[in-house]
């Protein structure tokens, strides 16, 4: 099924992150990945969900978001007009020298960055849309990865409009 | 700025929404609200189970159009309203849930009779609010009945912590509130409308479902008025009963699984069906493919996320369902042409309205029989609602209503034991008209120690329980799809419901025949006694007709199983 982001404002109160994620649970909608954060100077968070969904199941994401009093505001993003990143951090094996040297030449074909080096371990930063995360770490698997974590999509459009 | 404690706003907040009742059962957690109660007008309806009170304000609700309240305390006290909750709000009754909570620092510590009534009502709530101090009280209260009774209706839940309601602050007590996140809008788009009138008087066939939408906007006239104009025939959800009166010459009664003739083979056959306040339940509409499959709907809802939702429409109308009508009829009659109907159709409503009204059984106290008895017993002016189960079913295709205000029935969650505590609701709603629940042995079962209330509060209500000793509609597929393998369908033969009705202060009654019936229902109205007549039916009646699940409407068994 087709990936979509949706992006919506909340009320930025104990509980709401809950109401949301439950309501996921109950109707059964399949979250890829789900980022919270509070919006600069207003008493709201944003928060961004990758769903897998068919249309009329999308469709009803959307409204029964908006149906719920907490959200201010929803938007299916439009997949054209959207930026999107995440950040990946990694830890890799490599006490081999050459896998080493692979492990940084790839972190740096991924414009990432290097954040920590010790004996055996090697902790780098990427950040990117998702498909290029996901192509990284088809690269990157190979040398050896110790532990990652993924920060689910940030997301917003290009040019004059915005989610208020 | 008032300087009080938490449950001295409590009260005031309430008696400013013009509570008339609480209905609720006392507990530990809303002792200081019980003791600021004392000086209230307000009238406590104190209950044998919370489950019960939930229902009653819930009955309170439907009947009176205004939020009924239930109040309880923490842990099991709360946790026995999410079956009334959940009830009230599939079928977007306003009820105001207010629960007791122990004090903020104990919250989280799994403290005696502590429960997370917010996580366990979220899925079976339009909203709910934990106070977080004293001062939130006021505000949180008029968030309540405000959400509760704005746009489709539901159930709200306010849990309050103890310390909340002992702690003082200076109260404000808001006119209004807002939310950036709830904007109930009822006002339907014209073009929305003009959209819908072109496609309604095109039509060759077009047909009408309302659903309890139409009932709660109370569209009935201009629902009436409408159909006529159009020639188009009125079939109902459960729900929407009493949206257009029952003989009516174009009503088709009801739709689906146990819907009648007339609705069932003639909804199938518009070209063009408008769907009024109704969320395309599957016990509406059938299998989706036998679903009126030849017709383009129009949807009108006021709530946008039931469009498209289970059914596609091709015009939709978000919005008060009365001013779509009424916007609809108007723009109708400034059309000039209006399309060819198929005149066919019409004159089949009244042979296959006979059709339904003749399946009964040989038994002698056939279950829609029972229904016409009460029906003849019971006064014009007068409420009856349901229990859940055989009987319900009966009431819905046979028990007949001229509008809105006559009929109610646990429609989308089912709530075997709604009846009667909802009657009691009733009752205290409208003390002005009889009110009866029929029933069944196994729903009045789960609820009957209210009838306690019924004696002692002075709300006297008549029950008519059509006793066939098993859970019937489950015996009823047993006995159609599971051949005849009967599995856990028996009930103990215990009470005698006569002589239960007796030991709670109330007339008890063991009818026989349909004369006895209609007697024992004319006295307890006249005499004003919560009444129990106990009818035995028989165990081996179906309900007819019926669509056997997953089949599409014109699938319809019309008997000899």
């Amino acid at each position: 099924m087709p990936l979509h982001t949706v992006s919506f404002l909340v009320e930025n109160r104990p509980g709401v992150l809950f109401k949301v994620s439950n309501l996921f649970r109950r109707r059964g909608y399949n979250i890829q990945s789900l980022t919270v954060g509070p919006v600069e100077g207003s008493p709201l968070s944003r928060m961004t969900v990758v769903v897998d969904a068919e249309s009329r199941v999308l469709n009803q994401i959307v409204e029964q978001l908006d149906k719920m009093v907490d959200v201010v505001k929803v938007k299916r993003l439009d997949p054209i007009r959207t930026l999107s990143r995440e950040l990946l951090l990694i830890k890799l094996k490599t006490s081999d020298p050459m896998a080493r040297i692979e492990a940084v030449n790839t972190v740096n074909t991924y414009h990432g960055l290097i954040l920590d080096v010790e004996p055996d371990i090697l902790i780098a930063e990427v950040t990117g849309p998702t498909d290029e995360i996901d192509e990284f770490l088809k690269k990157i698997g190979p040398i050896g990865i110790e532990e990652m974590s993924r920060t689910g999509v940030a997301a917003i459009e290009r040019g004059n409009i915005k989610l208020a | 700025m008032p300087d009080m404690t938490g449950a001295e706003a409590y009260v005031k907040a309430l008696e400013k929404e013009g509570v008339e009742y609480i209905f609720g059962v006392t507990g530990a957690a809303i002792i200081p609200i019980c003791d600021e109660l004392l000086k209230s007008k307000m009238r406590y309806v104190g209950g044998v189970h919370e489950q019960g009170s939930t229902h009653m304000a819930d009955g309170y609700a439907r009947v009176s159009g205004r939020p009924g309240v239930v109040q309880v305390t923490s842990g099991p006290g709360a946790t026995n309203i999410v079956t009334g909750l959940a009830t009230a709000q599939l079928d977007s009754s306003p009820v105001v849930a207010l629960t007791g909570q122990v004090p903020l620092s104990m919250v989280g510590t799994d403290a005696f009779q502590e429960v997370d009534i917010i996580g366990i009502t979220a899925s079976v709530t339009k909203h709910n609010i934990q106070v977080m101090e004293a001062v939130e009280i006021p505000h949180a209260i008029k968030s309540a009945f405000y959400i509760s009774s704005t746009g489709r209706k539901g159930a709200v839940l306010v849990d309050i912590p103890k310390d909340t309601q002992t702690n003082r602050a200076e109260m404000v007590f808001p006119d209004k509130v807002e939310f950036r996140g709830y904007h109930p809008s009822v006002e339907p788009n014209p073009q929305e409308i003009h959209w819908a009138a072109t496609l309604l008087s095109k039509a060759r066939r077009p047909v009408i479902i309302a659903g309890g939408g139409a009932v709660a906007s109370g569209a009935t006239m201009e629902l009436v008025e409408l159909a006529e104009m159009l020639q188009a025939p009125v079939a109902h959800s459960l729900m929407g009963k009493g949206a257009i009166p029952s003989t009516h010459p174009l009503s088709l009664g009801l739709c689906g699984m146990h819907g009648r003739c007339e609705a069932n083979y003639i909804v199938p056959e518009a070209d063009v069906l408008l769907v009024i306040g109704s969320r395309f339940s599957d016990r509406t509409t059938g299998s989706l493919s036998g679903f009126a499959p030849n017709a383009r709907i129009i949807h009108i809802d006021v709530d946008r996320s039931e469009i498209d939702k289970n059914v596609d429409s091709i015009t939709r109308i978000v919005g008060d369902a009365k001013l779509a009508i009424r916007g609809i009829r108007e723009k109708i009659a400034q059309q000039k042409a209006m399309g060819q109907r198929d005149e066919a159709l019409i004159k089949r409503i009244a042979e296959l309205r006979a059709q339904t009204n003749d399946l009964n059984t040989d038994s002698p106290l056939s279950g829609p029989e029972v229904i016409k008895a009460i029906r003849r017993a019971m006064p014009p002016d007068s409420i009856v609602v349901t229990d859940v189960g055989q009987h319900q079913m009966w009431a819905a295709q046979h028990y007949d209503v001229r509008g809105p205000g006559e009929f109610f029935t646990s429609g989308g969650l089912g709530t075997m034991g709604w009846g009667t505590p909802a009657a009691i609701g009733a009752k205290a709603a409208r003390p002005d008209l009889p009110v009866l629940n029929i029933s069944g042995d196994g729903s009045f079962a789960m609820t009957e120690n209210n009838l306690a209330l019924a004696v002692d509060e002075g709300f006297p209500i008549t029950v008519v329980i059509l006793n066939n000793g098993v859970f019937g509609m489950v015996a009823q597929w047993q006995r159609l799809f599971y051949d005849r393998r009967y599995s856990t369908i028996k009930r103990p033969k215990h009470p005698d419901f006569a002589k239960l009705a007796e030991t709670y202060g109330a007339v008890g009654v063991k009818a026989e025949s349909m004369k006895q019936i209609e007697t024992a229902i004319k006295r307890s109205i006249s005499e004003k006694q919560t009444t129990v007549i106990d009818v035995p039916i028989d165990p081996d009646e179906n309900v007819y007709p019926m669509i056997p699940p997953g089949m599409g409407l014109k699938d319809i068994l019309l008997g000899g199983a």
